[in-house]
């Protein structure tokens, strides 16, 4: 399989790679649209500040090319966030795929929410043999706001998104490369789609 | 519901796991590899990697160590001692580090805490403060313990927090090691000041322990090396008597 991990300088990617060579797959980083372009699969990764992710993928006119995608791609955390219309991070407008906004946790709860929370209301084939309450690790300050592409809530502070779908596009807010077997289980299930 | 974190944590000398550990019947105990595997396999929420060793090659081999736990183990890991620089910082996630956790060189440096939570996010730097009770006040100290500053806990936590740590681990010295329970009136303190993650260190010896520092300390997580190292407290059996308390646990 031709798998690509986009690459635009957000964040520590060597744990993707590192959790699909566990499954038995090679993730190769790239940068180069035409590699992308001809991909099987591919994962839009991001840890950081939004704004500047945001910037960085302007610089490289991924921004334009991802939207385009007709392959799987699964966004991961501030990668998915990405793909929302536009986060209070920074006030930034995003890649506009998922038809939601991004905020802020208030400070009625400890921010960021760090660990490990149960995901609900599973609705996607992304989630096959993963069972209503499995626990996923989250890291996040912002999360996306409940809307009809919602595969996956979560709770905290209030009911949230914490996985979307809308055509080929997957976004998780969760690290399933960092969450144990179940995490394992959702990327395996990426892979055949 | 996001669930309270138990986190083993390893000392790390020359590459190597310091202090033995017997819990499970190891080809090789002191691979923090091996360990980590195992530890994520028997229920740990996340690990820390401590490393306290001063030799000259210690970045180096700390790198290929991180490299080989990011390839093999699928829970998050901090890792911590020693880390004094952006680039130190850089190098560490590079290799597969999700967190790090910097104490004597953001005392010394407290610009470098924003300087890492501006580069990489808040969300990779973890503040660990090992304060000592003297007297009425909470003393931050140095050095395990061993050198005493000026600084006041409170102040300092408040002050970590508002330069972007995006978590504290805190360690009192006067429970490190007493294995009578955690500090928790001060965790509890610490909670109410500052709004982000909180970490409870020093003084675990029994369940119990554990279930109040969750309670009345108002932890988020709680790190602990021996009774976990040595079986004394098997990670799932202790996270089975923390629901039967209604804490939110991982099972």
């Amino acid at each position: 399989m031709n798998l690509k991990i986009v690459n635009y300088g957000a964040g520590n990617i060597k744990s993707i790679q590192f959790a699909f060579q566990r499954l038995g797959y090679n993730a190769v980083l790239t940068s180069d649209a035409n590699d992308i372009l001809k991909a099987d699969k591919v994962i839009f990764p991001g840890v950081g500040e939004a704004s500047s992710a945001m910037k960085k993928l302007e610089e490289s006119g991924l921004d334009a090319l991802i939207p385009e995608l007709k392959q799987p791609v699964l966004g991961i955390c501030l990668g998915m966030q990405l793909m929302c219309k536009h986060t209070e991070e920074g006030d930034t407008k995003g890649l506009g795929i998922f038809n939601t906004d991004v905020k802020r946790f208030s400070n009625q709860v400890k921010v960021p929410q760090m660990g490990w929370n149960t995901i609900k209301n599973l609705k996607s084939d992304l989630f096959k043999n993963i069972d209503e309450d499995d626990y996923m690790y989250l890291v996040h300050s912002y999360y996306a706001k409940n809307c009809n592409e919602t595969i996956a809530n979560s709770d905290y502070e209030i009911e949230y998104a914490s996985a979307l779908e809308n055509d080929n596009f997957f976004g998780v807010q969760f690290h399933p490369e960092k969450s144990g077997k179940t995490g394992e289980q959702l990327l395996k299930n990426f892979l055949e789609l | 519901m996001l669930t309270k974190r138990i986190v083993p944590c390893l000392d790390i000398k020359d590459g190597r796991t310091v202090k033995g550990v017997n819990f499970v019947d190891l080809r090789d105990a002191g691979d923090p590899v091996v360990l980590a595997k195992q530890y994520a396999e028997l229920g740990a929420d996340e690990l820390v990697f401590l490393d306290i060793s001063a030799t000259q090659e210690k970045r180096k081999t700390m790198r290929s160590m991180v490299l080989k736990v990011a390839e093999q183990v699928n829970i998050p890991f901090t890792v911590g001692g020693g880390i004094s620089s952006v680039e130190d910082v850089d190098d560490l996630l590079h290799c597969g580090a999700d967190k790090v956790s910097i104490n004597s060189s953001a005392v010394k440096r407290p610009e470098l805490i924003s300087e890492l939570s501006n580069k990489f996010g808040s969300q990779c730097v973890v503040v660990a403060i090992d304060a000592k009770k003297v007297g009425e006040e909470w003393i931050v100290h140095l050095a395990g313990g061993t050198i005493a500053t000026d600084i006041k806990l409170f102040d300092w936590a408040i002050e970590v927090e508002e330069r972007g740590a995006g978590e504290l681990l805190f360690t009192s010295m006067n429970h490190d090691g007493t294995k009578a329970g955690f500090a928790n009136e001060a965790l509890a303190k610490l909670s109410d000041l500052v709004n982000i993650p909180i970490i409870a260190s020093g003084g675990a010896g029994t369940k119990q322990h554990f279930a109040d520092t969750f309670k009345l300390g108002k932890a988020d997580a709680a790190l602990a090396a021996s009774v976990f190292h040595f079986g004394e407290i098997p990670i799932m059996e202790l996270k089975e008597e923390l629901k039967k308390q209604g804490i939110p646990v991982r099972l």
